[in-house]
């Protein structure tokens, strides 16, 4: 009985403990990377810094609308959030059936969660820091060649409505970091810096009259399909657009 | 049986006016009111944003305040002059996007040591500014690279290019207000080495309240749309 007592109780505090207050971050240790597009195959430096180790959660933006009212959905400003933004909150302080508050907060435009860090003192992690992060397995800092690591997350990607999962449901990676594959798609700083226009169609070669200088950005390892669909969608992102697959989580310079 | 669905919903819409009729009255003195976008309730309002009692849709803030407080032209939910953040001029002046309300804005992001695209876009954009022949529009170009871009720098450049009217307007933000920028243009940039950029070639037309209205992608495109437009706003 009084087993039964303390594992309902633990259970209650982390359940609080997940859902309030700020998440805790862990330390990721910079160095050079090869990511799949922006660089010569010179790679790409990046400096230490702090990441959290969950995806923001819904109850802990609900938290935060609280004392941010004008990210409320029934607020929001068009130009910042479209109409998609929360869609499937029951209103703007009830998160409702739909939404489960330890899943990864959804729906939320790209200039919210840049709100949202930086009232945390905290900042969306760029695309270059969010990818080196990303390529560390459970096991191994850089798993870009791992091959069983990279079916995992291809195959994460086919399984449908893992934005329903709660955050922590994943693999925790070399970093301490969750949920970076598996979960939801996430916001980078930078989203807007992938050259390459939205159309699959056309993403085989980037529009050349659209972007000055796009010859001097190629991909750099043609096998890595997870990244060139993690890409791609940045790729097809507008900073207003508020999509059920796409959450965030904050990063802090070290 | 939908009758009686009906009638129900009718009684029950009857109460809920009859009980929320004292925050009616408070929202006269209240400077926020909410309503039903889907006016269920016509032109009731209420001074609490919550949900419409009879469609469940979330009450809407209306603009009315910000109307007045904005004069002629009152600044919407798409509007760039939502954006809060504050720039520098070639003249080395502080300015908030919003104070250039009431002017149609032609806008392109460029570096200035650039020398690929941006030459033709700034073609481009005197060719827009030649044939539109208007003083009232304003030229607006933002820097992609604020950390060369300086004011001192900026102002060289509008010299050089005999772009140093009032009507052209030349911008030094934050990196991360440049982001933003760049967010609000649909422009794409990316550094890849320190003094090069490769970023999307889009010239943006905004109206007089900052609400995009035209793009034009591409170098060196057919500029007669783009002036149409211009055009149009000017009117």
């Amino acid at each position: 009985m009084i087993r039964l007592i303390i594992l309902l109780a633990s259970v209650l505090l982390s359940l609080a403990g997940r859902s309030q207050g700020p998440t805790e971050m862990k330390k990721i240790n910079g160095g050079t990377f090869v990511p799949l597009y922006g660089s010569d195959s010179s790679g790409v430096f990046v400096d230490d810094y702090m990441l959290d180790i969950y995806p923001v959660t819904n109850q802990q933006f609900l938290d935060f609308l609280k004392t941010h009212p004008k990210w409320k959905r029934s607020k929001v400003k068009r130009l910042f959030a479209d109409g998609n933004y929360l869609i499937k909150w029951e209103n703007d302080s009830t998160l409702g059936d739909k939404v489960n508050p330890n899943s990864a907060a959804t729906s939320i435009s790209w200039y919210a969660a840049k709100d949202y860090c930086a009232c945390q003192g905290k900042r969306l992690a760029s695309m270059d820091e969010w990818e080196y992060a990303a390529m560390a397995s459970e096991t191994k800092a850089n798993a870009q060649t791992d091959s069983i690591f990279n079916l995992m997350i291809i195959e994460s990607y086919e399984l449908p409505k893992t934005y329903k999962k709660e955050i922590g449901s994943t693999y925790k990676n070399y970093w301490g970091i969750y949920d970076l594959h598996g979960l939801v798609w996430e916001w980078t700083s930078d989203f807007n810096s992938v050259l390459i226009s939205g159309e699959s169609r056309q993403d085989v070669d980037t529009e050349r009259s659209l972007f000055c200088g796009s010859a001097a950005i190629n991909a750099s390892n043609l096998m890595d399909y997870a990244a060139f669909m993690r890409y791609a969608f940045r790729g097809s992102l507008k900073a207003n657009y508020a999509i059920q697959t796409l959450g965030f989580r904050c990063a802090k310079s070290n | 049986m939908k009758n009686i669905y009906f009638r129900f919903s009718f009684l029950f819409s009857i109460l809920l006016v009859l009980n929320s009729c004292s925050s009616e009255n408070n929202s006269q003195n209240s400077s926020l009111s909410y309503k039903c976008p889907m006016e269920c309730e016509g032109e009731k309002s209420y001074t609490e944003p919550a949900s419409c009692p009879i469609c469940r849709m979330d009450l809407r803030q209306m603009e009315k305040d910000s109307k007045i407080a904005m004069g002629e032209f009152e600044i919407s939910d798409e509007s760039i002059f939502n954006l809060t953040s504050t720039w520098k001029t070639q003249n080395n002046k502080s300015i908030e996007l919003k104070e250039l309300k009431g002017d149609v804005l032609v806008m392109v992001m460029i570096y200035t040591s650039c020398k690929a695209a941006c030459p033709r876009l700034i073609a481009d954009m005197r060719n827009i500014h030649k044939k539109v022949d208007n003083k009232d529009v304003r030229y607006v170009l933002v820097s992609i690279d604020p950390e060369t871009d300086t004011p001192e720098r900026l102002k060289e450049f509008a010299i050089e290019n005999q772009m140093d009217d009032e009507q052209w307007i030349f911008l030094q933000g934050s990196v991360d207000d440049v982001r933003e920028f760049s967010n609000v243009l649909a422009v794409k940039y990316k550094q890849i080495s320190p003094l090069d950029f490769s970023h999307s070639n889009i010239i943006s037309v905004f109206d007089k309240g900052g609400v995009l209205y035209h793009q034009q992608e591409g170098l060196g495109v057919d500029n007669t749309i783009t002036v149409a437009k211009v055009k149009e706003l000017t009117k």
